[in-house]
């Protein structure tokens, strides 16, 4: 609701002033923890316990430099293996975001342009797919990799998302309202093969679907726990978001190096997020939109 | 829709567009659900060993008092969700929605920020945020409010720790549905409600509300599944545990544990069984809910 249209001036500034004060409010609360995050990423354990977010009482505006440390990313660069992890993430992420959004804009494009046997059908089982909830598939997905050797590869912690029945249905969609059939007929007469009308005539009129997709999927894959670590076994085949959980060892636990892997793990998906803003709400809010 | 007459490309092409789908559906999804209808009446040590127990997965969970503590906690979550979380969202959203607030781009990244973070690097953080003595929480709460620094949030205060992490996470998420939702409400309506004097309220009641209900209603959906597969946020604030006496397991985490930490993939297909009837049954009421009322608009 917007702020009522008050008779009297006054009246409107008293409304505005409450409404921004419960903005600063809630965005203060949003963005402590950032702050708070960063600050401890370069403190030492001993700073960490002592101050809660710039160690004090030093002789530059009350800021104490000493507190300050480089060891947490020493220790995470050079001896916990950070960088592989890293590496890891950005291959398991891209890979699925890629061949996820490929495999959903061809299914898509069946659905919405192709009249075949079966197409009723295929329709009603994406639909259908929808529903099945993911923990549902959690134990007998492991059963079937197990029994097809694929535990511990990334094949078998990739493969079984990279045609999600929720991205066949976005492209469908997409593909119903801004594709004209008359494009592609007009293609076929001009003796155009159909595959080549899906690369060169298609995608690119679903490109915003395609940027969202890719941006939902990869940041998804990014943030996945619990598929890697059922799936995944050895250290170094680790992404990101199991390692970082991982560095609260049961034996010693570094408060500092764990939040700096946090912001190493972080970092990239806000700066994705910064550059694409715009795709990636479009994309957050796809299914809704459509309903 | 193409309704050429004569078919001017080979049979097999939009087949092979759905091949991959179709693969990946059969193989990974359809047979594992097939799968998993058998492995609910087995009992396994492991993927390798497996013995047929017929109901008794179903009884052994009925009667273990861990089972009730993971629905009662998860009902507890998805409640906080549905019931704060999300007005709060809308709130927020109404916040934003006017175009006399100045930088409203700027608020709405700012809001937005936190489901960036992804969930288990939410839930590492909001551990070390909640726990006692050296949390940030009780750390600030204590200088400005001298609340109580060794409050024991993450030993007997676990739902409302949780509830507290993801309203902080998920907030303004859940405003950006309601921000497209809102820009369905006709404003012409809003003006000719308050012409005629209508207040405030009743305004939102009888204009905002009824456009919005149909984005709500999917809101309130995806809530609830996402609530009852709740798994990295409490396995992770708890340092990969339940919390002391179980005070965090959720039915994802109770269906990891029996499948992975004690091996029984059997009955936690089980346990997965009973969680999809629960959601499938929510989806239902929820499409005859929001059938009835556009029956009765």
């Amino acid at each position: 609701m917007s702020a009522p249209n008050a008779a009297s001036t006054k009246r409107f500034d008293l409304n505005m002033l409450i409404v921004y004060l419960l903005l600063v409010v809630f965005a203060t609360i949003t963005l402590v923890p950032f702050v708070y995050l960063l600050f401890s990423a370069f403190k030492s354990t001993e700073s960490f316990f002592s101050f809660v977010f710039w160690p004090t009482q030093g002789a530059w505006y009350d800021v104490d430099w000493q507190g300050f440390t480089l060891d947490n990313w020493r220790t995470l660069f050079f001896e916990a293996g950070i960088v592989r992890a890293t590496v890891n993430s950005f291959f398991i992420s891209s890979v699925t975001a890629i061949l996820a959004t490929l495999f959903s804009a061809m299914g898509g494009y069946a659905l919405a342009k192709y009249r075949f046997r079966g197409r009723g059908l295929t329709t009603l089982v994406v639909l259908g797919s929808l529903a099945i909830p993911f923990a549902l598939l959690i134990a007998p997905g492991y059963q079937l990799l197990y029994w097809l050797g694929l535990l511990d590869t990334y094949t078998g912690l990739i493969l079984p998302g990279v045609a999600p029945a929720f991205g066949v249905y976005l492209f469908r969609q997409a593909f119903i309202s801004s594709l004209p059939d008359a494009l592609i007929e007009a293609a076929r007469i001009d003796g155009c093969g159909d595959i080549r009308i899906f690369f060169q005539i298609a995608l690119p009129m679903v490109r915003p679907m395609i940027g969202a997709f890719l941006l939902i999927t990869y940041l998804a894959t990014w943030n996945n726990f619990i598929s890697p670590q059922i799936v995944i076994q050895s250290a170094d085949k680790l992404p990101l978001s199991v390692f970082v959980a991982q560095l609260r060892g049961p034996y010693s636990t570094s408060y500092g190096m764990i939040m700096a892997g946090t912001l190493v793990a972080i970092t990239p998906v806000l700066v994705l997020f910064l550059l694409l803003q715009r795709d990636f709400i479009a994309g957050l809010t796809a299914g809704a939109v459509k309903g | 829709m193409s309704s050429t007459t004569a078919r001017q490309y080979p049979a097999w092409v939009p087949y092979f567009f759905l091949l991959p789908f179709l693969g990946v559906f059969l193989v990974f999804i359809a047979y594992p659900m097939l799968l998993s209808a058998t492995m609910a009446f087995q009992q396994n040590a492991g993927p390798g060993v497996s013995e047929p127990v017929g109901l008794k997965n179903f009884t052994w969970m009925v009667q273990d008092p861990a089972f009730w503590i993971a629905v009662k906690n998860t009902t507890i979550f998805a409640a906080a969700s549905v019931f704060i979380q999300l007005p709060a969202a809308l709130g927020l959203a109404l916040l934003l929605n006017s175009d006399k607030i100045k930088g409203r781009g700027l608020w709405r990244m700012i809001f937005f920020a936190p489901v960036l973070v992804g969930l288990p690097f939410v839930a590492i953080l909001a551990g070390l945020i909640f726990e006692k003595n050296t949390g940030l929480l009780n750390v600030t709460l204590n200088a400005l409010f001298g609340f109580d620094q060794e409050f024991p949030w993450l030993q007997e205060f676990v739902m409302p720790a949780l509830i507290v992490a993801a309203f902080w996470m998920y907030v303004g998420f859940n405003m950006i549905y309601f921000l497209a939702a809102l820009q369905n409400v006709n404003k012409d309506l809003l003006e000719a409600a308050q012409v005629d004097g209508a207040n405030a309220w009743q305004r939102f009641r009888n204009v905002t509300i009824p456009a919005i209900k149909p984005v709500a209603a999917f809101v309130v959906l995806l809530s609830l599944i996402g609530s009852f597969q709740l798994f990295e946020l409490p396995y992770l604030m708890l340092n990969e545990s339940a919390g002391p006496e179980n005070r965090g397991l959720t039915l994802v985490m109770y269906l990891y544990q029996q499948g992975f930490d004690r091996g029984d993939l059997g009955y936690a297909s089980a346990v997965g069984w009973v969680l999809a009837v629960a959601l499938f049954a929510f989806a239902i009421v929820q499409s005859v809910i929001s059938k009835r009322s556009e029956a009765d608009a």
